[in-house]
């Protein structure tokens, strides 16, 4: 992977806030003593194969579902869901993803308080940004507009998979926003990944490739007959396509023939599109190796048409379908794919893939409708990234960032994205060009998010949310009462801990430890009828303080303590 | 670029990404043996508050008997009553007297050990368990909502920015610690909790027993396992805690078998953390099922037995182990505790061989630097009180914390954490008046500039007499004298040049006022 010219860490450096200690990114990460690297591999992988579930369903089902496909479990959702009546029917409501694209980002950060004022000329206050001129002095600010407008949509994410899967896109064709720093780039790259999440993987790589931001990121905009570069050409077939996993694939000389043939493509700042100019192609004959059959592509002035033939015969590959169904499984699934899985997963969903003419949909309907999704032994078993933790604790309690002022609404998207960002996950910027380590660094993959660092961040964020009274974000706190009041029958401490477990935790958990929940509802004494009491006490008079911090304080608490809990970092 | 300078103009909400980032990704404090020895040997400030919650509202007349009073409670509560015979008489009263289960706590009062508190409570009682248990946490008014803890108050008034940065050098180790539960409104500071639960899922209560609970064997189990282990390694506190409980011991034979005693369980952790040189200034405990409806005592049996016997007799030789094991620990002078419940009970008994929520009740204050004896008066039994009647205060229980926070912490001003002025009670020796116990509030002691490259200057006040300053290496080694000499009562400056001092860290050793305090020093 070549690098740009200017190093992407000492670039980002620049524009981070200096005394605020927020890092975008973690080079090296400080060691843990026990890294995930030291934890034993253990003989662990999921059961059962593709064939469509058929077993009950119900919110055990459906919450599983929705932990995965989204970036956490309401309960509007969840019900939503259960209504649906079988998993074939939730599974197709949930790839039903909407089609007009979102409105656009806009100008949030605009500061007249600031000295000097601080006012982008060009678009107004609440106007969208995203045809706009380059303006270097306002491109950071615009950046981490698109930056929060994403989280934002992430946080809001109906029931369907929508989100999710532009994530996992972003993490499958990488860009950084370092590269451009361009903010109508970055929006424009999210609305391609948007535009064929769920369509033709072919269409989408050819749209990927001509992508202004895709094409500075990996250089494909200075490749050129008399100066070609290889970077997209290796990562079109080493990350984006075929993969290295066979022990036969692409060779050298694959590389600089693909890069031949992508030479000349330009980008036109001025209205952010792609154009080819023949002059910086090379027209020569491009030929492949044994791995691609000797495929020879006629050197033409016509670089679309040799793109789509050269795409034509990457395709012709089986390990295009089969490294993709890996990336997805390792996405929403698990991690671990041994023998078996290989056989009786990824083999017949890649099967399916092909069969569909690498239409997207079809191949995840197969997944996530299969016996193997729903297995029970296959649960709880991803470690929530740390957006679905962040995003997830907000979602479990229904929580919007407040907005009180456009000012407001882009500095608290901000501190919520650089605080993931510390955590390792910035959206917009993964570490390089191969996506986020968890999701491809063997033998550790998920468990790269989990250090004695960000865990202590993990567990301080939720006991933030759930008690922080700091000044200026009293509005992030969760709320409790709220929350509880959702369900059925909260004045019943029992029920009330069974509704919320299934909220909060991917999986059943231990009668003593259902128990020492309700110890801390009843503040240890023994009879239901205490939390009872105090519950009603606060139903009839929802205006009284009192009673409404007696119910608070004991919620308060058991919501921290349930999230504290290691089951809590489990999806 | 713009967006550097956008950043510091976006205000206050930036506090949110610093607080975070700054101060939760500092490591844990290195353990020096030096830090741990001058720990061990007890810095002579480092006084501990040990607060034994009796959760459910504890029957103070059962308890703490009013033997002037005996015949009317005769009339109202027989059926639960001590026989007077079977009550422990107590060492200089003849009016008071123990429940025949609390004999360990009859041999405390008897060895100057115990200060009883009578008729604790608040005005305008709240009968509800939660909402009085929150009165008592938060210290409140009967009708006025606090969202922080008295503790929490305290220990913020100490640690200003905390959360942010700590642990740090200077204080290693948890502000609080509640044990054996979720942590109470009571450590709630102004922005999260200020002490830690052992028995969080991430759990001290775990470390110090090595309990995990198995997870299953799948994928879901596996993932859970590390992540466990990690959390457990994330614990801020995990080296300190851990580290004060393989050094800390037990040496009390008093101590009931694991498991027997729930409270004498978490006692005998607390003496271990003490022992191994945690300096946490603040422990919780707590023992369920005071909530004596029914079957207080034993019907087919006799009053001396039944639950409350149980209960009383847990609090009894829980304390009471305890107190023995500090004293063979040589900690007993740091150590003080009281036991407090939400309310008391009421005076009558019902049909159910129980008593109902009432209003104000006992208090027992524990530790070698108690001031012992009885404080207040036997409650006055009304001859024909209607069915419910209960006991009316007579000491505000924030009386019992401003004493706390004045005599036993040293703190100047208490009502700046409970919000009144509350009367002082005779409950612990202050801290200057123990003869072992020096008061390093009275030690001034600050050098300027430090870090420093060619001399700083100490700055010292003294009540006149001998002062030293030693500088000490890292291990603890004495590197030279920088000053020794009988000084005139006053505030007095003394300049070092760094001569040939090697950059790094180093420590002062002040002694002044018959008070050591240890201070760091960085030469650059």
């Amino acid at each position: 992977m070549a690098d740009l010219s200017i190093s992407r860490r000492d670039f980002f450096h620049q524009f981070l806030p200096a005394e605020e200690g927020v890092r975008v990114e973690r080079i090296a990460p400080e060691p843990a003593d026990l890294t995930a690297a030291h934890f034993p591999e253990s003989e662990f992988t999921l059961s059962g194969d593709l064939t469509p579930y058929s077993g009950p369903w119900g919110p055990e089902q459906a919450a599983h579902l929705l932990r995965r496909v989204t970036f956490g479990v309401k309960k509007s959702q969840l019900d939503q869901l259960v209504a649906l009546g079988s998993a074939e029917a939730a599974v197709d409501f949930v790839l039903d993803v909407p089609q007009t694209p979102p409105a656009p980002p806009v100008n949030n950060y605009n500061n007249p308080q600031a000295n000097p004022p601080y006012i982008d000329p060009a678009v107004p206050l609440g106007q969208a940004w995203v045809n706009a001129p380059y303006n270097l002095d306002f491109e950071g600010v615009r950046i981490e507009s698109w930056r929060g407008w994403w989280l934002d949509r992430m946080l809001h994410s109906e029931a369907n998979i929508q989100e999710k899967m532009t994530l996992f896109w972003h993490n499958h064709f990488a860009t950084r926003t370092d590269a451009a720093f361009f903010g109508r780039f970055s929006y424009l790259y999210n609305a391609t990944l948007r535009q064929h999440a769920l369509g033709n993987f072919r269409e989408f790589v050819k749209a990927v490739t001509l992508d202004p931001c895709m094409l500075v990121f990996l250089n494909g905009f200075l490749n050129s007959v008399a100066a070609p570069d290889e970077n997209y050409a290796r990562e079109l077939q080493e990350l984006f396509t075929v993969g290295k996993d066979s022990p036969v694939t692409y060779s050298e000389d694959d590389v600089v023939a693909a890069a031949r043939v992508l030479t000349g493509w330009r980008i036109n700042f001025a209205n952010a599109t792609t154009y080819f100019d023949p002059n910086a192609h090379d027209t020569g004959f491009k030929v492949f190796s044994g791995y691609y059959n000797n495929t020879v592509i006629q050197g033409s002035s016509n670089g679309e048409q040799e793109l789509d033939a050269l795409l034509a015969m990457i395709f012709q590959k089986e390990d295009v379908a089969k490294f993709i169904c890996r990336k997805i499984y390792r996405f929403f699934l698990y991690y671990k794919i041994d023998a078996t899985i290989e056989t009786d997963i990824i083999e017949p969903l890649a099967q399916i893939f092909r069969d569909n003419n690498y239409e997207i949909r079809p191949v995840m309907a197969a997944l996530l409708n299969s016996e193997h999704f729903f297995d029970a032994y296959n649960k709880g078993c991803f470690i929530k990234t740390p957006l679905d933790l962040v995003l997830g604790v907000l979602r479990n309690f229904n929580k919007e960032i407040p907005t009180p002022t456009p000012l407001d609404e882009y500095t608290l998207r901000l501190q919520i994205n650089y605080f993931c960002g510390g955590m390792q996950l910035l959206p917009g910027d993964p570490p390089n060009v191969a996506g986020w380590q968890a999701f491809r660094q063997s033998p550790t993959y998920y468990r790269d998010w989990i250090n004695a660092d960000t865990m202590r961040n993990r567990n301080l964020l939720t006991d933030l949310l759930s008690f922080a009274v700091l000044a200026g974000n009293a509005d992030l706190q969760l709320d409790h009462v709220a929350f509880a009041a959702q369900f059925p029958n909260p004045g019943d401490p029992n029920l009330l801990i069974d509704d919320t477990l299934r909220i909060l935790l991917p999986m059943e958990v231990s009668a003593a430890k259902k128990q020492f929940l309700k110890s801390i509802l009843l503040s240890n004494q023994s009879n239901d009828f205490y939390w009872t009491a105090a519950w009603l006490a606060y139903v009839a008079n929802p205006g009284n303080q009192m009673a409404y911090q007696t119910v608070w304080f004991r919620l308060a608490s058991m919501h921290k303590y349930i999230m504290n809990l290691a089951e809590y970092q489990l999806a | 670029m713009k967006r550097r300078s956008f950043l510091k103009y976006s205000g206050a909400a930036a506090a949110w990404a610093g607080f975070q980032f700054k101060g939760f990704s500092i490591n844990p404090a290195p353990q020096l043996p030096f830090l741990q020895a001058l720990a061990a040997g007890g810095n002579p400030n480092d006084r501990i508050l040990v607060l034994i919650q009796l959760n459910g509202g504890n029957d103070g007349l059962n308890t703490f008997i009013p033997l002037d009073q005996y015949d009317k409670l005769a009339n109202l509560r027989s059926n639960v009553l001590i026989p007077e015979n079977s009550v422990l008489s107590l060492t200089g009263t003849i009016v008071n007297g123990l429940h025949p289960a609390m004999t360990h706590l009859r041999d405390m009062y008897n060895n100057g050990l115990v200060s009883v508190v009578q008729n604790v409570g608040y005005p305008n009682q709240d009968y509800s368990h939660f909402r009085s248990t929150d009165i008592w946490m938060s210290a409140s008014d009967s009708d006025q909502l606090l969202e922080t803890g008295w503790a929490g108050r305290y220990l913020q008034s100490q640690h200003p920015a905390f959360p942010d940065g700590y642990p740090n050098p200077d204080n290693p180790d948890p502000l609080a610690i509640q044990i054996g539960s979720f942590v109470s409104l009571a450590l709630m500071g102004n922005t999260v909790p200020m002490g830690m639960a052992i028995s969080d899922p991430t759990a001290y209560y775990e470390f110090v027993n090595d309990i995990v609970e198995p997870a299953p064997d799948t994928p879901y189990g596996d993932e859970l396992e590390f992540i466990r282990l990690v959390a457990q390694q994330a614990q801020v506190y995990y080296q300190s805690i851990k580290g004060a409980a393989d050094v800390g011991q037990n040496l009390s034979a008093l101590y009931p078998a694991s498991g027997e005693n729930y409270l004498a369980d978490q006692l005998r952790i607390v003496a271990q953390l003490i022992s191994g040189g945690l300096k946490t200034p603040i422990y919780i405990v707590s023992l369920d099922g005071f909530d004596t409806h029914s079957d207080q005592v034993d019907g087919n049996f006799s009053t001396t037995e039944g639950i409350h016997a149980e209960l009383l007799r847990k609090v009894s030789e829980a304390i009471g182990a305890f107190q023995d094991d500090l004293k063979l620990l040589g900690v007993d002078e740091r150590v003080a505790g009281f036991t407090f419940s939400e309310f008391g009970r009421t005076i009558a008994s019902n049909a159910s061989l129980g008593t109902d929520h009432g209003a104000a009740a006992p208090l027992f204050a524990f530790g070698k630097n108690v001031i012992p004896g009885i404080i207040g008066d036997n409650p006055q039994i009304p001859d024909n009180p209607f069915a419910s009647a209960d006991l009316p205060m007579q000491h505000d229980f924030r009386s019992v914390y401003a004493s706390a926070l004045q005599d036993w912490f040293g703190i100047a001003n208490p009502e700046s954490i409970l919000n009144y002025q509350f009367p002082i009670l005779p409950i612990f020796k202050a801290a200057s008046s123990g003869s072992t116990v020096l008061d390093t509030a009275r030690v001034h002691v600050s050098n300027f500039p430090n870090p420093f490259h060619h001399a700083t200057t100490f700055t010292f006040t003294t009540d006149g007499g001998r002062v030293s300053i030693d500088l000490l290496d890292m291990s603890g080694r004495v590197l030279q004298t920088i000053v020794e000499g009988t000084y005139p009562a006053g505030t007095h400056r003394v300049t070092f040049s760094r001569s040939d001092l090697r950059p790094g860290h180093y420590f002062y050793s002040i002694k002044v006022n018959g008070a050591t305090v240890t201070k760091k020093l960085l030469v650059i």
